[in-house]
């Protein structure tokens, strides 16, 4: 992957005399300081980031944070106070001010908080604004828009203008309007959290679902944790302009930098981020269709468990054999074929903790996780779930998952 | 030292001199000027007179059905109605014309300036306390000067209407556009609009409801100066009234007075139907 935006130290200080507030905020002075003795208030100090092409990029912290402050430099309608910003290596930061319309007509997009819709338009022609102001021909735009308000599922609500819809209606506008533009780099500022939280997670999944289709590089504005970790491939923290850490949700969840992290992500629905590749362990002990009953049997009373997992020689799965039919079937000297289970609960490594919940309370055995080839990947068992839940800070990375075997030993599931 | 001391600052001869040296100098653009409004007002003033009475009621009446409502668009009509039974038909025109024109010149300057305000802090400091005396200084006392540039007449009332009425739609645009939604403007900076597509697609439009509202604040101010402009020889509703109190007339003055205060309110519910109209979906309410 190649970096598609680098940011370097980049600082946004406010007020008539910015640049020399710099030294200030080096010596270490507190924001509130800063704000009494000159009347400048810190944004930003010293943000670097290196943002991938390709990926949702979030960016968190509680109101005040200097997120919306960041995100604004990203797209100069907040001129940093010092340092440079990359995009496919060129310091925008250094564009006059015609390369800035360039760059803004072609690169790079913005969805708003409050949608910043324009309201004498219709629908149809906010969504050609960008269009419009590139020079675009009338019928050409006219076709663009049409496209990019069908894929956000507006069809029919055209000629309408923008105080007649909904809130998360105009939000797609919004977002259809960013993407007619066909920019590299989408930048969203809080775009969801003017909406009820049902519309929200709606939209979040929306949002997942056509970022999946275009590959667009995203920078996500959001003070919601579970919204950030949701919907990010990586996540930086901010906290009084300052970043405090980046990495996956992964990451931070097993590996908050310093306390404020910890604090902030205390509440946070493991389930939600967690998936079940994070809480599988080794399937051990699988069998094929050619081993006997009695190999079942043992396989079982070594790993302590009651059933056991059939696959044939590329480990794809085949089915499950418990022990009771095993038993039985010994007796009538039958084989492994005629009394496995071929209805098996399977869930994907990607799936999230909390939609295998369900599985996992009502099966009696584990359950298996299975990539789209239907190779078997791993198992899961009641208890890695609980734990998952309740884990604490920093020892379950996936980096354990084959120790986690011992404490199922002696399980009697 | 219980009196003032005897110190005189003389800016009032100060301003005297002024007068004198722009009467001395620029004359020729004061009668560039006055030619172009007289002959503008005269020109509308005829092309009123030219059509029959009875088409121009029917046209209030369907501006005023359309802007307003029906029962307004008949009132209107009635309204006009009256003012041609007064007798009055030719002065209500007359006035019609001086106070469009001075509408249209207010317009033409204020609107600009009003935009230029709106991007410049310091052009907007000055000007504040500028408009404020527009406003609030005696509207004789820049009479006194406007006749030493001009023949008495229609030309001086419009010069003076436009100092009187243009404050509000200059107030009201630089305000307009100044309240636009950040997030709006800011939505428009980020698809890399130059200023001008700002200003033309984005800011304009967005304000154009508030500058309606000034548009129609300054109309009325304009009908409120008829009277006053008839003291140096405008002609029309005013000079009716003026002529009404010095003969202590009482009748034909209140039916000059009222025939104002009827075109004041055809005016005002038609533009300001206008300016509803065009409130519909430009609402910030996002």
């Amino acid at each position: 992957m190649t970096i598609k935006m680098k940011v370097e130290n980049i600082s946004k200080i406010f007020g008539p005399r910015a640049k020399r507030i710099i030294p200030m905020v080096e010596k270490g002075e507190s924001k509130t300081d800063i704000l009494e003795k000159t009347g400048h208030t810190v944004g930003v100090y010293n943000a670097s980031m290196d943002i991938m092409e390709g990926e949702t990029f979030v960016i968190m912290g509680l109101s005040g944070s200097g997120k919306s402050t960041l995100i604004r430099c990203l797209n100069m309608l907040n001129r940093p106070t010092a340092g440079a910003i990359y995009v496919d290596g060129e310091d925008i930061t250094k564009y006059n001010s015609q390369q800035l319309k360039k760059y803004r007509q072609e690169k790079i997009a913005m969805v708003f908080q409050h949608f910043g819709l324009f309201s004498h338009r219709t629908i149809l022609s906010n969504i050609e604004y960008g269009l419009e102001i590139k020079g675009i021909e009338k019928e050409e735009r006219r076709k663009i828009a049409q496209h990019h308000l069908e894929l956000v599922g507006l069809k029919g609500w055209e000629d309408k203008y923008p105080d007649e819809l909904s809130g998360g209606m105009q939000q797609r506008v919004g977002i259809a309007r960013a993407l007619a533009n066909d920019p590299d780099i989408l930048l969203m500022d809080e775009p969801f959290s003017a909406l009820d939280p049902l519309i929200r997670r709606e939209m979040q999944l929306e949002l997942i679902d056509l970022q999946n289709r275009l590959q667009k590089t995203i920078v996500f504005i959001t003070h919601d944790v579970n919204e950030a970790f949701k919907i990010g491939d990586r996540v930086a923290v901010m906290k009084d302009g300052k970043v405090e850490q980046v990495g996956t949700p992964e990451e931070i969840l097993e590996k908050p930098a310093n306390q404020y992290i910890s604090e902030f992500i205390r509440d946070i629905d493991r389930s939600k981020i967690l998936q079940a590749e994070h809480i599988m362990i080794r399937p051990h002990g699988l069998l094929s269709l050619k081993d006997g009953l009695n190999v079942a049997i043992k396989t079982m009373q070594e790993n302590g468990l009651s059933s056991v997992f059939v696959t044939d020689r590329r480990r794809h799965l085949q089915g499950i054999v418990t022990i009771d039919d095993a038993i039985e079937g010994l007796k009538q000297r039958k084989t492994i074929e005629e009394v496995i289970q071929r209805d098996v609960n399977t869930v994907s490594p990607e799936d999230y903790v909390q939609d295998i919940i369900p599985k996992v309370l009502e099966s009696k055995y584990p359950i298996v996780v299975v990539d789209e080839a239907g190779i078997i990947k791993g198992i899961i068992l009641r208890v890695h779930v609980l734990a998952s839940l309740i884990e604490d800070n920093g020892d379950s990375s996936s980096e354990d998952k084959a120790d986690k075997i011992d404490p199922d030993k002696g399980l009697t599931e | 030292m219980k009196e003032f001391p005897d110190l005189r600052i003389p800016i009032g001869d100060g301003v005297e001199s002024f007068i004198d040296f722009l009467a001395a100098n620029f004359q020729a653009l004061f009668d560039f000027i006055f030619v172009i409004t007289s002959s503008s007002i005269k020109g509308l003033e005829s092309a009123l007179l030219a059509i029959p009475w009875w088409v121009l009621i029917i046209v209030v009446v369907i501006l005023g059905w359309y802007f307003t409502s029906l029962s307004g668009g008949i009132l209107f009509g009635l309204f006009m109605f009256l003012v041609g039974s007064f007798d009055l038909w030719p002065e209500t025109m007359t006035t019609i014309s001086i106070v469009l024109i001075s509408v249209i010149l207010s317009l033409a300057i204020g609107i600009p300036f009003g935009v230029l305000m709106a991007f410049n802090n310091i052009l907007s400091v000055i000007m504040r306390p500028i408009l404020d005396a527009m406003q609030t200084m005696p509207t004789f006392v820049y009479l006194i000067p406007v006749i030493f540039f001009f023949p008495l007449g229609n030309v001086p009332a419009v010069i003076a209407t436009i100092i009187y009425a243009m404050p509000p739609v200059m107030r009201l645009t630089e305000l307009a556009i100044r309240n636009v939604d950040k997030e709006v403007v800011e939505s428009a900076q980020s698809f890399g609009s130059s200023t001008m597509q700002m200003l033309t697609k984005v800011q304009l439009p967005q304000a154009l409801p508030t500058i309606m509202a000034g548009v129609n604040q300054t109309t009325m101010m304009a009908l409120a100066m008829a009277v006053v402009g008839s003291m140096v020889g405008a002609q029309g509703l005013g000079e009716r009234v003026l002529y009404a109190i010095n003969r202590i007339d009482i009748s034909l003055g209140f039916e000059a007075g009222i025939s104002i205060v009827f075109l004041a309110i055809i005016i005002d519910r038609i533009t300001g139907g206008i300016a509803d109209r065009l409130q519909k979906h430009r609402g910030n309410a996002s």
